[in-house]
This record gives C-alpha cells, structure tokens and sequence, in this order.
C-alpha cells in the first residue's frame, strides 16, 4: 500500500433529509496517525457524515474510499469490519458487568488486539476489572475506547467526546488521543468547541450548512478565523456582564431532595437563593442533577425533601397549573424545547396561546391578538420564519429558542429558568439570547442559568453554583473563580487550600 | 484486508414536503393503478373488469334508489369515522368503536323496548341522549385507566368490543328474545322508535341521520380548529409533556375527549337501530369500527376530508354487494379487490413520504 494514501477520503459525498442538504458533496481526507478536528455548529452536518462512515446512514451520492478502496458501507458491522470505530455521545455499556467483560462481548475469536495489551501500549490505567457502574463517565469513554481498539480499529471517530466531561478529565482524554496518533492511527473529533480545535487536532475541517468550507493546519489558524469559518461571518465573541443592582430573594431553594423513580439520588440536599436583579449559573457535567433541579422549580418534578419558596410563598409540590393558578409568575425554558415548552408542529401563534389561552372568556379561542403579538415577536426578536403559519419545528433551533423565550418574557416572569438555552445554537444566535437574558437581568427579574461551557458561565453569571453527582458543592462569585477551580468542584473533589484546613 | 463491496445503487430517500393537490393525485393514481390490478384479477376469473366496474358505478350511483342506499351505507360511516379521529386526534388509538356503537345501541334500544309508551320525537331524544352517555361511558374506561395506570389504549379499547358484542348475543337468546321468533332475535322497533325521514334534495327521503351527519361534521370542523377544548386536545396530542407544562389538565382532557369520541360512536348506534335495522342485532356495527381507522387515516383527520373518504367507501361497498349480485361473483372476490385497492392506496402514503434514489457513481 502506497504511503500517501488517505486512511479515509470522502469525495462528493452528499445526504439529504426532505429539502435539508444535510451534506452537500463534501470532500474529505484524513491521514493516518493525525488528529482532525471537525468544527461546525449544531446542524451543520457533521454528526451526520461521521454517521455515513459508520454505516447507519447511507450516502444518496459520492463514494467513500478506505485506504483508497471504494467501499460501501450498509452497516456498523461493515464499518467495524473496515477498521472504523465510533465513539458516541451515549455509551453504550452493560453495567452489571466489568470493563473487560464489555470489551468481550460480542466477539467470537476475532479480537485484534488485547485489551491489556492496548492498555499498555497507550499508558492506559483502566482497571479492566473494575465494573461499569463503579466507574466514573471519563473511565467508561476509556472503556468504549478500548473496545473498538480490541476490535482492530485504525480510524475513530468521537462525537462530542468532552461533553461529559470535567475540564481535568478533557486533558487525559487528549493524553489518550495523542498516544494513539502516535501508534498510527487516524482520529476524527467531532466538536463545536474551539478551544479543544486548538488544543487536540493537527488540522481542521470546517463544516457550514452541509457544506465543507475548507480545511486548514491548525498552526496557522486561530479562534477568530476559525470561528468566521464556522459561523460564515465575523462574530463579535465578547458576552457582556449587565451590571444590575442585586434586589431581594426570591427564589429559595432550601434542602432540596429528589430521589427518582428507580431509587437514584438525582439531587441530595441542594441550598441557594436567587435574587432579583442576578443570574445565578449552574455548572456541572452533563447529568448532575440539572434537569431535576429546574423541574422541580417549575412544578413537574416531585421532591422527596425541602422545600421551595418563590416570593415568600411555598411551591414545592404543586402541579404547574397550581402554581399558574397563584398567580406566581415564573418562567422556564427546558433543555429540550420541542420536547417540552413548545409543540413542533404547531405555528407560532398557536404556541404563543399556550399559556394565556385559559384566560379568555368563552369556549372559542380567539386567535387574533395572539397572531399579533406573533407578528411583534417576530420583528422585534429578528426571528427568521416561512410566515406566521410555519410550524416552529421547521425553524432553526435559534428561532425556535426565540420564539419560546419570547414567550416567557413577555408574561414578565418573576423567575427566569433555562437549561441550556443556547444548546444547538449558532454563535450569532446565542449571543441574542445572552442579551435577552441581560436585559431581564436589568429589568430586575431572577435568572437561573444551567450552562455547559465554563467560558460563558464566568462571563455571563454573577455567581456560579457547582452541582456535581446531586449535591451542590460551591457557590462562587465568578468574578474570582476560575476554570480550574469549577473543575475540581464539578469533580467533586475539594481543593487544596480546603484539604490543609481539613 | 476488508472485503469490497457491491455498490447499491438505489436507495430511498424522504422527500420534502407536497402539496395537498400533489398528495390527492398521488392518491387517484393509487386508485386507478388499484383498479388495474384488480382487473387482471377479474380476466383471470373470466370477467369483463370494464363491464364489472361499470356495474359498481352504476350499482351505487346510477339512480336515486341506488344513491339512497349509497347514502344509508355512509351515514354510520361517516360518524363512526368523526368519532374516532376526534380520540385520534389526541393520538388516541380508540379503535373500540365497534364495542361503544353496540353499547349505544343496546341503551337506545332499552327504551325502544320499554319505554315505548312515549310520544315519538320525545322517545327518540332519550334513546340518543341514552346512546351518547353509554357509548360515551364505554370510552370512558380505557381513557380512566389509561390515564390512572399507563394502560395501553389499543388493546383494552379492541378487548371491550368482544364484551358488549357478546352481551348482545346474550340479550338475543335471553332476556331480549322475541317470544314470538321461531330462532333467536330481537322484536322489531314500535313505530315511534323510528327515526322519520327526511327530503334529501335529489335522492329522496332517507332517515334523520344524513342531517345528523351534516351537523356533526361542521361541529367537527369548528371544534378542532376554534374552540379552547378543541386546541387542548390537538396540544396533549401533539405533545404531552408541552401539555403539562403550560399546565393544562391533561388527564381531563383524555378523559373528556374519549367520551366525546365514544359518544359520537355511540349515537351511531341509536342511529342504525331506530333507522335501517329497525331492532337490535349483533350486526349493528359490522365491522364499521375498524373501517372507521381506515378512513380516518385516508382523509389525515380533517372532518370534511372524513365526509369524502367515507362517501367513495360507500360507493365501493354498495358497488361491491351490487357486484356480488349482478355476476354471481362469490364474496371473497370482491373482499379481495377491496384489499388491492386499500394496499395501494395506503402504499402511495409511503411513496407520499419518500422517493427512490439512484445514486450517481464518482471516479476517485
């Protein structure tokens, strides 16, 4: 085989979903024992063309050549069998059984390599007898990583490999990368982070709306080329701190409990009070506790212990409908927005009734002053739509987080609570919602804000909250926090200075 | 070294969205290359397909008789129809219609059968009102426990059919039968328990019914599209955990709903009792339930959709019985042209959805 050949080259490739060119002739290579980086906003096709190379989807056009042979790839198995490995978001691990016995499973004698042999090769410290369920997130993506080295791979793909993890946790993550770039192995990342682009991969390939728009050595870019890349316009990166007095409490959240249905502590004894005037930002991994926390607030979550208090009044264990019913203003944007909050198929104007519709007199529901307001929301936020009568789920998730926000805010909540809100948006979006966010601040409303990238939480927050496996482990003033100090506290970890007074 | 692999070259893709027009010629083309295929069916058998349907079209259409038996035949159709996209509407598989339109008719006919002492318009304003609740009260069950323990819909609306078919069978041979009968049935309605005829404009008198019919698909249309109830219901449909969230009573809603849905079911009942059957049987319904999910599906829940799909399944059935006795065309013929033409009509929705593919090779 000659040397230069690419370990993949992707040439024409396309996919379409409906009208969506989901990839649109992308051309690719990747070389062995390289790092690529590919960077893209949320729907801008990647997790769709790494899709493509690992067999669940199928190309409508282009070929894809592997070590320059055409091949055609109808399954995970085929790709498997190619030397293709996918690392996904979601582990998909039996719990019950240890590390070794997952990286068995499946696998008739064709196993390429031992697991303590790639172990050792990649100064891996798995304890390969440890089982998954005592095992932390980072410890269980070295599991999946192992398992598809075991099998022969020579080509992984990750998508999103940093997303559950800690930022101490990311760095032997990329230890990990490196030893295996240096065994010769061609590696994909699929991220939207800039800073890891920078950090990990010898050379990056930009995706914007389906199309590959160029591919550079990551020693001559930076953060602001990259990003004009990706976003297709210059950006302004700077999220402002609003300076607003800080008012009374009113959000109290006292020894708050949730134990789930299987039994799982999802939040154990969780303090804070939110104050008018503020937004409080809540850290964490991915599954701390987040999601019951919010829920609990708005009504949709029992709670096993505590108690909250909104303006004084306690909330804790009614239905959202009691809460509405007290006359209690509060607002909540939920992680997963045509999941909850918004119903996809419906246009604006018939999501914007939602929550006001029980208010008119009468058994007939009279639309027009909701298509007004549709028609208001639509020019003042800038939102981009076919027309009033588009469904929401047709529109951008930028759109789509404006049309829900634009909603809360204008019954003028007390209590502003998000999860996420600029999850799956594009730069020039998210900054828009950061903005929102600051004017409510200004306005005198409590935020809570549940966030993912630290870079925003230190920017955008006037204190930082650290939720790490349920429990609440600080609250800081992120004027003096740091990365590495959020870090060790979504670990769980204490620091230094706490460990000398211990 | 890994194998090669044969490049597939067709593949499907899902297309973007059609228009209404586009989806309604996809669906007439269905229709004819249906009919087509039914007809290689009928050479085969030795039959003229041309000559045979001619004879359907006519046999349904080709003249006041025939259109009132057409219209007689879509009226249950129809509200049956009405009556199950309504808890569909809310994704409800209610596919218990066939259960709460016997429950219907066994309540309408209790009065039919003992109270028919009262004046006429008066008796048959309690047997619907009768009809409505019990039918109503019959959905209402699955929705209870649906909404109380997370059963599943489907089933338990399908199992209850079974139970009030079966009660009618009992009434039948028991405390219901005609002492009179030399085999087992029910008396004939007295003549109050009969819904009067009305003019309709070109056809001729047919029972109250078609008026009924009329009024419940405008009330329909209005329902779903201008009413608070009307949006609540499309809302928990659509999305549950939305529902919840603006704080809608969600359990209410399904509750409320099903009946409504039952009860439309059920007043189909009191109508083929008081109209066409003139007494109760086990044939009250005939399977009208479970063709009630068919068109709802065809005309995608719109109730003026629902009036048209249920209007060309009548012409085909009373085409199909006219068939069966014109040519001596043994029954299962026309079951299975049926067949053809519900597969390809139901497969141009798949074709509706996606298109097939070729894909362009690339050289390297």
């Amino acid at each position: 085989m000659k040397h230069d050949m690419p370990a993949i080259q992707l040439i024409g490739l396309t996919k379409t979903f409906g009208t969506v060119k989901a990839n649109d002739h992308i051309n690719l290579d990747v070389h062995s024992g390289e790092i690529l980086a590919l960077l893209g906003e949320n729907g801008s096709g990647k997790t769709t063309l790494m899709n493509m190379l690992s067999g669940i989807y199928q190309p409508d056009e282009g070929n894809i050549f592997i070590k320059g042979k055409a091949v055609n790839i109808r399954s995970p198995k085929d790709a498997i069998n190619l030397g293709i490995g996918m690392i996904h978001q979601h582990f998909k691990l039996v719990d019950l059984f240890t590390a070794r016995e997952n990286i068995q499973l499946g696998q008739r004698n064709n196993q390429a390599f031992s697991p303590d042999e790639v172990c050792k090769k990649l100064g891996l410290k798995t304890d390969l007898d440890k089982k998954i369920y005592n095992m932390s997130v980072s410890e269980k993506q070295s599991v999946e990583i192992l398992k598809v080295l075991t099998r022969g791979a020579d080509i992984l793909i990750l998508d999103e490999p940093t997303a559950v993890l800690t930022p101490q946790e990311i760095e032997s993550l990329f230890k990990i990368l490196r030893a295996m770039k240096e065994d010769g192995k061609a590696i994909v990342i699929i991220t939207h982070k800039l800073e890891e682009v920078m950090n990990i991969s010898d050379r990056v390939a930009v995706l914007h709306k389906g199309v590959n728009v160029g591919s550079i050595d990551t020693a001559k870019a930076d953060r602001f080329v990259l990003t004009q890349m990706m976003v297709g316009r210059q950006v302004d990166l700077q999220i402002k701190r609003a300076l607003a007095k800080t008012g009374d409490t009113i959000l109290d959240v006292h020894q708050l409990s949730i134990t789930a249905a299987d039994g799982q502590k999802e939040l154990q004894s969780v303090s804070f009070q939110l104050h008018a005037g503020e937004i409080l930002g809540v850290a964490g991994v991915a599954g701390s506790g987040q999601k019951a926390l919010c829920e609990a607030i708005a009504g949709l979550q029992e709670i096993s212990g505590g108690s909250i208090l909104l303006d004084g009044k306690r909330i804790d264990g009614l239905s959202p409908r009691d809460i509405i019913k007290r006359g209690v203003s509060m607002a909540f944007i939920p992680e997963d927005r045509l999941g909850m909050g918004l119903v996809g198929s419906m246009n604006i104007p018939d999501n914007l009734l939602l929550k006001t519709y029980r208010e008119q007199p009468g058994i007939l529901l009279n639309r027009k002053s909701a298509k007004n307001e549709a028609a208001r929301m639509i020019e003042g936020l800038d939102i981009s739509t076919p027309g009033l009568n588009t469904p929401v789920q047709k529109l951008s998730g930028g759109n789509v987080q404006k049309v829900l926000l634009g909603r809360e805010i204008s019954l003028s909540p007390k209590v502003l609570i998000t999860a996420y809100p600029v999850r799956g948006l594009d730069i020039g979006a998210s900054m828009r919602i950061y903005d929102m966010l600051n004017e409510q601040k200004l306005k005198g409303v409590a935020v809570l804000f549940i966030g993912e990238d630290l870079d925003v939480l230190l920017s955008l927050c006037d204190r930082i909250a650290v939720l790490s496996s349920g429990r609440l482990t600080a609250i800081v003033d992120s004027k003096f926090a740091t990365k590495a100090l959020l870090g060790m506290k979504m670990a769980g970890l204490r620091t230094d200075k706490e460990d000398a007074y211990a | 070294m890994p194998k090669t692999y044969a490049l597939s070259r067709y593949h499907l893709v899902q297309r973007g969205d059609m228009s209404t027009f586009q989806t309604w010629l996809f669906r007439l083309f269905a229709v004819f290359g249906a009919l087509g295929v039914g007809g290689i069916f009928l050479l085969m058998l030795g039959f003229n397909p041309l000559h045979i349907y001619w004879t359907m079209l006519k046999g349904s259409l080709g003249g006041p008789g025939m259109q009132k038996e057409t219209v007689k035949l879509m009226i249950p159709l129809c509200l049956t129809t009405l009556g199950v996209a309504l808890a569909f509407k809310m994704r409800f598989w209610n596919i218990g219609a066939e259960g709460q339109i016997c429950a219907g008719a066994i309540a309408a006919s209790y009065f039919a059968y003992f109270h028919n002492h009262l004046p006429s318009p008066l008796l048959l304003f309690v047997m619907a009102i009768a009809a409505i609740i019990a039918g109503g009260l019959w959905g209402l069950i699955p929705a209870y426990f649906k909404t109380r323990y997370g059963t599943n819909e489907t089933l338990f609306t399908l199992m209850l059919n079974y139970i009030v078919l079966y009660f009618i069978t009992y009434l039948r041979e028991g405390p219901w039968r005609n002492p009179e009968g030399g085999f087992a049935s029910m008396p004939r309605f007295t003549k109050q328990a009969r819904l009067p005829e009305v003019l309709l404009p070109g056809i001729g008198n047919v029972h109250i019914g078609w008026i009924v019919m009329i009024v419940a698909v405008v009330w329909m249309f209005i329902y779903l599209r201008y009413t608070k109830q009307g949006y609540e219901l499309s809302v928990v449909g659509e999305n549950m955990m939305t529902a919840r969230y603006a704080g809608m009573p969600v359990k209410r809603i399904v509750m409320r709903t099903m009946f409504i849905s039952a009860g439309i079911c059920g007043l189909v009942g009191m109508l083929q009792v008081a109209g066409p059957d003139r007494q109760l049987t086990d044939a009250v319904a005939n399977g009208r339930g479970f063709t009630a999910v068919s068109i709802a599906w065809l005309s995608r829940l719109s109730p003026f959709g629902i009036m048209i799909v249920s209007f060309f399944f009548s012409v085909m059935q009373k085409g199909f019985s006219m068939m069966q006795t014109e040519f001596r065309i043994p029954g299962s013929m026309s079951d299975i042209l049926q067949g053809i033409i519900l597969f390809f009509v139901l497969g141009s929705e798949f074709f509706i959805r996606f298109r097939i593919a070729v894909r362009k090779e690339v050289k390297a």
